[in-house]
């Protein structure tokens, strides 16, 4: 090892990714804008959270980062102890090599295993595809290291993926991400497949592996309360832009954007006496071809004011790393804490 | 609190067991379960995969495929107006359509696929008016109109006439309420009614389902894995394990004190948003497989207060821990009630 690694793992410089929507004879057809012109910085050995509704494009922002979606515009720069690299700039070597450092645990644990391979098959493909260890005894070594740690023990590895509940495959699915010793890994919906009782396990089981291991998580979920118990950083998105980011204690405390104050009150209260008393939001998400001018949420806002409608909020530091992208944030934010903090007076 | 039983209930479930003829031999599906839901009442049904919690839902409209077998014992009866319906026993489709679409309707997970593609949405809810209702054609048109100006549809009268794919996720959700609620039922069984929905959406069409139960006076029996939504929809509730009802009550008493080691694992295991700092504790073990099916208490086999020689046994009774408050557990009964 080097120096001290940077304490950004990976930032982003105004990403966008952008689809062209069809072909038509006139004119340029409509652009579907899935990401745009996201900046964020992902400190290293963080669980970073990223939540938003379907269509805001945490998918996406996420595929871009593995370079599995097209850069349109804007940087990506990924550092590590021993590289420094612009992903949206890498030749096919470089990619390569890329590939050994960041990858991608799976939502649903029951597509994305071949039924055809057994688990030790499954776990050691990345191993030998990208040509990491040299001999099969390597390759066994890695393996059951990598399965020891998610849990798995020797019997398992000689079966076939149909023996196992929905916990251990995705069990599995983390060994076979985590088998290149990659340093960052984007978990996409990780544990939005399965049951309640299985997937605190799976919570549980990415928080050790974060800290053996020293590996950064973007963790990607529509699940606000599981981000709220596993990540340290929290960035909120809408409509393919980042609307707030920040400590995941301070935004659940005092949310600063609408949209994440709204959000936080849909979720449904797990106490009876508080029902109806959430602030609701209006309306559905627009699509990503056609972008409210102005902020982008206010079609959707219930406080929204004139400005909203034609000036794009800029993105500023309201308290200590939060970040957030609306007007009125001051004034709103007494109104946005959640109602259903318990009183420490009672 | 919850409204008290009056002396009919609307629906009565006993004793019913559900098997499926597969290949591997009879799998249980569900382990004589028994309920009651009184008019108006909302009864959450919570389970995770496995539970049989969706399998006891169809069987009420009898959905279940033709390779389900019903135990003898098994009851199910619908109270309408002083007749009583023996679901179970009924033998024609025809008299079948009096519970489907007219006493009782269902909402399912994904509209998408409950509503067929090549027809309009209206061209659907007029179909069942028909059906069920004296009505003419075109007062089932304006009647369904209403219905979706109701759940809040903007411009109905324009949407009407488009077709399911035309519409987003969410209003799809909101059109399949108004469907099922345009016959005026006395049931409305709600199988996972929010879970595909993004929660802003699931807020919204709990709210509306929430007001619509309050103006129709309509009972439901709410299917979710999901105890927030539980909590926030229920008036009782009852949980399911792997085929059986491991713990029912009042939704107030179920979730602050449960009683049967399942549910009281179950709400460690949840995260909750209002205490994010509370560590996560998984159930231990994983959901056994249906061939695999434990003997005595099938939740034997991931219990902590699990007996030897008792829980792997003999297949515990409900144990009532307080009124309208059971549980079937070996482990309480030393607890006094």
């Amino acid at each position: 090892m080097s120096t001290a690694p940077h304490p950004i793992h990976v930032s982003l410089d105004g990403l966008s990714v952008h689809y062209a929507l069809g072909r038509t004879l006139f004119g340029t057809p409509p652009t579907v804008r899935a990401v745009d012109g996201v900046s964020l910085d992902i400190p290293r050995n963080s669980f970073f959270g990223l939540v938003g509704e379907s269509g805001s494009g945490k998918t996406t922002l996420g595929r871009a980062i593995l370079r599995a979606a097209p850069v349109s515009a804007g940087r990506i720069t990924y550092r590590d102890a021993e590289v420094e690299v612009d992903v949206g700039a890498l030749d096919k070597a470089g990619l390569r090599d890329y590939r050994t450092r960041a990858q991608l645990i799976f939502q649903d644990p029951y597509a994305a295993l071949s039924p055809r391979m057994t688990v030790r098959d499954i776990i050691a493909e990345p191993l030998e595809v990208m040509k990491i260890t040299k001999s099969r005894e390597e390759t066994d070594e890695r393996v059951r290291d990598i399965a020891a740690r998610c849990r798995l023990n020797l019997e398992h590895l000689r079966r076939f993926p149909h023996a196992f509940s929905g916990g251990q495959r995705q069990r599995i699915s983390i060994a076979r991400a985590l088998a290149a010793r990659p340093r960052f890994v984007v978990a996409d919906e990780s544990v939005a497949a399965l049951d309640v009782s299985i997937q605190a396990d799976i919570l549980n089981l990415l928080k050790t592996l974060r800290e053996e291991l020293g590996l950064t998580i973007l963790f990607i979920s529509h699940d606000l309360s599981v981000v709220a118990h596993v990540c340290d950083m929290v960035a909120v998105m809408y409509l393919g832009a980042i609307v707030e980011v920040g400590p995941s204690r301070r935004l659940f405390a005092q949310p600063r954007h609408p949209y994440t104050g709204a959000l936080f009150s849909a979720i449904p209260s797990l106490d009876p006496d508080d029902r109806g008393r959430a602030q609701r939001l209006e309306g559905e998400i627009p699509s990503p071809a056609n972008v409210p001018p102005g902020c982008r949420f206010h079609t959707r806002c219930p406080f929204v004011q004139d400005r909203c409608r034609s000036e794009v909020p800029a993105w500023r530091e309201v308290a200590p790393q939060q970040h957030v992208a609306c007007h009125f944030s001051e004034e709103l934010a007494p109104r946005l804490t959640r109602t259903r903090q318990p009183d420490p007076a009672a | 609190m919850a409204p008290p039983l009056p002396e009919t209930p609307l629906l009565s479930v006993q004793d019913l067991s559900i098997r499926f003829r597969t290949d591997e031999g009879l799998i249980t599906a569900v382990d004589n379960v028994s309920f009651d839901i009184a008019p108006g009442e909302v009864l959450g049904l919570v389970g995770e995969s496995g539970s049989g919690k969706s399998v006891t839902a169809k069987a009420l409209m009898r959905l279940n495929p033709g390779n389900t077998v019903y135990a003898p014992e098994s009851r199910i009866v619908l109270h309408d107006e002083g007749r009583a319906i023996d679901v179970l026993a009924l033998k024609r489709a025809r008299d079948m359509m009096v519970v489907r679409g007219g006493r009782v309707s269902m909402i399912f997970q994904e509209p998408m696929a409950s509503f067929a593609p090549a027809l309009t949405i209206g061209q659907q809810m007029v179909e069942q008016l028909l059906l069920h209702t004296d009505m003419t054609k075109r007062q089932a048109r304006t009647h369904a109109i209403d219905m979706l100006a109701r759940v809040g549809i903007s411009d109905p009268a324009a949407r009407i006439d488009q077709y399911a794919f035309e519409f987003s996720g969410g209003m799809r959700q909101r059109a399949m309420i108004a469907m099922a609620l345009s016959t005026r039922p006395r049931l409305l069984i709600a199988d996972e009614p929010t879970t595909a929905l993004d929660v802003t959406i699931q807020a919204q069409v709990l709210d509306l389902m929430r007001g619509l139960v309050a103006e129709y006076g309509m009972a439901i029996l709410f299917i979710t894995h999901d105890l927030g939504v539980i909590a926030q929809m229920a008036d009782r509730v009852a949980v399911m394990y792997l085929g059986r009802v491991a713990e029912t009550g009042a939704v107030r008493q179920v979730i602050r004190t449960p009683v049967h080691p399942y549910t009281a694992d179950l709400l460690n295991a949840l995260p909750n948003v209002n205490d994010p700092d509370a560590p996560l504790t998984p159930v231990a073990g994983d959901i056994p497989s249906p061939l695999d099916r434990p003997t005595g208490c099938v939740f034997h086999t991931r219990c902590p207060r699990m007996i030897p020689g008792t829980c792997d046994a003999a297949v515990p009774s409900a144990h009532v821990v307080a009124p309208g408050h059971m549980a079937a557990c070996f482990a309480l009964a030393g607890v006094p009630a």
